[in-house]
């Protein structure tokens, strides 16, 4: 494919959520643009209305709802037919954890609807689950904190006796919290298994320095891009707030061994925790590009562009180089607009 | 009984070597790009810093400031171990 046929993709997004607790959507987009162009279109697929990337039109051409993905594979590739007649999308990038595995489900239906993904195997994306990360930890040498998996309140008293005081106590899917008493470690059970299902999972809590690695895998063993970002301000919800681009070898070996590990195939987040004695830990895989990926692009590595290209069966040189010290500050923003744009997409499901 | 005493060595001169990829700015900033922490440091930190980065040693450094400021060798002495101890906290020190 030549650079213009590039310039006039139509690709679909999901993670239009962009609030406190931001889904990757419009950082995506915006990555997008800076590397294709303003000539590509971006259809929206949203979740709930009050998504703000549904009404950012200078981003988002056009939204349509789509099913949750507790509705099954069946009516997501209903809608996206649908959406399909109308829209002729070249390419879909999922941004949801949840909505994964339908995603890759539906891969060879979408790829004979004319749509192309790039993403990781269902096998790829149970590894690195919350649920498995220990065991995955342990069979390739990565540094995992001690978890231990809760269904009971039974459960979580083994876990307590086995991993002590502080714990991080997470959600299936999203959310943890830090727990130094059995009442804190009780509610958030509780909070979370409600929210997300179970298991609810208990790990030890590290202290230290909270770092991010957005990372692009070929599908073969390697990574086309690697771009660790230290957490400089961190929300109530652990999300980084503000980050800076850093250099260090030995986060770019981890993502590497990871890559090898898995033969991982799209866009990446390892979570790391360094401690006082540079170890660094993974708390924690995401099988999707973090919110903070416009950060890849204005330090020299789009991987969201890169992303489409590999998609489209380019084969690109790995990137090798990026701008150390840049950094991101997020900020909010009171959008204003007319209720009709609510009302249509509450109302008809597209905007 | 003969109790035999090592001749000491010539000392070699002091290097506290800064780490190689440390950004300094004039205006005192100081970056670490291996762990993304930042410090403010007046000019006379930043000079010194600068210096440390040219490979200038302890002696050549505070020769220069006793030189340039209203300071005594001791009480210089005692704030560059406090400096060093800065350094080695904020992880800007090669060993």
């Amino acid at each position: 494919m030549t650079a213009d046929q590039y310039s006039s993709l139509c690709i679909g997004v999901t993670g239009l959520n962009a609030n406190d607790n931001p889904g990757p959507g419009i950082a995506v987009i915006r990555a997008l643009k800076a590397g294709l162009g303003n000539g590509i279109r971006i259809v929206g697929l949203s979740y709930e209305s009050m998504e703000p990337g549904i009404y950012m039109h200078e981003l988002v051409d056009k939204t349509y709802q789509i099913p949750y993905p507790t509705a099954g594979t069946a009516a997501l590739v209903e809608r996206l037919e649908y959406i399909q007649e109308k829209e002729h999308l070249d390419l879909i990038i999922p941004n949801f954890d949840s909505e994964l595995y339908n995603f890759i489900r539906i891969g060879p239906q979408l790829q004979q609807m004319g749509i192309k993904t790039f993403l990781p195997s269902h096998g790829q994306l149970a590894l690195r689950d919350k649920i498995n990360l220990g065991d995955f930890g342990r069979k390739h040498g990565f540094n995992i904190p001690a978890d231990y998996k809760l269904y009971t309140i039974d459960d979580l008293k083994k876990a307590t006796d086995e991993l002590m005081f502080p714990l991080m106590i997470k959600g299936k899917f999203y959310e943890a919290y830090a727990a130094y008493t059995m009442d804190q470690a009780v509610k958030s059970f509780h909070q979370l298994g409600a929210a997300w299902g179970y298991p609810v999972i208990a790990q030890q809590l590290i202290r230290g320095t909270e770092i991010n690695i957005a990372a692009l895998g070929d599908g073969n063993g390697a990574n086309i891009s690697i771009i660790p970002m230290r957490k400089l301000y961190i929300t109530d919800k652990g999300k980084a707030w503000a980050g800076v681009t850093i250099e260090d070898p030995k986060l770019i070996a981890l993502a590497d061994n990871f890559a090898r590990a898995t033969n991982w195939r799209g866009g990446y987040e390892l979570e790391i925790m360094c401690d006082a004695d540079d170890n660094l830990f993974i708390l924690e895989i995401n099988p999707r590009f973090p919110a903070w990926i416009y950060l890849t692009a204005a330090a020299g590595q789009n991987q969201p562009e890169a992303l489409v290209k590999m998609a489209f069966g380019e084969t690109l040189t790995p990137f090798t180089e990026y701008q150390v010290g840049k950094l991101f500050i997020r900020y909010s923003w009171d959008h204003v607009v007319d209720i009709a744009d609510f009302q249509q997409i509450s109302a008809l499901g597209e905007l | 009984m003969t109790i035999f005493t090592k001749t000491p060595e010539p000392a070699d001169p002091v290097i506290m070597k800064i780490k190689k990829n440390i950004a300094t700015s004039e205006n005192g900033f100081i970056f670490n790009p291996a762990t993304g922490d930042s410090f403010s440091g007046n000019a006379i930190a930043s000079a010194i810093i600068l210096a440390m980065k040219n490979g200038d040693t302890e002696a050549q450094i505070k020769q220069s400031i006793l030189a340039q400021y209203e300071v005594t060798a001791e009480q210089l002495n005692r704030d560059w171990d406090d400096w060093i101890l800065q350094l080695k906290e904020a992880n800007l020190l090669e060993f």
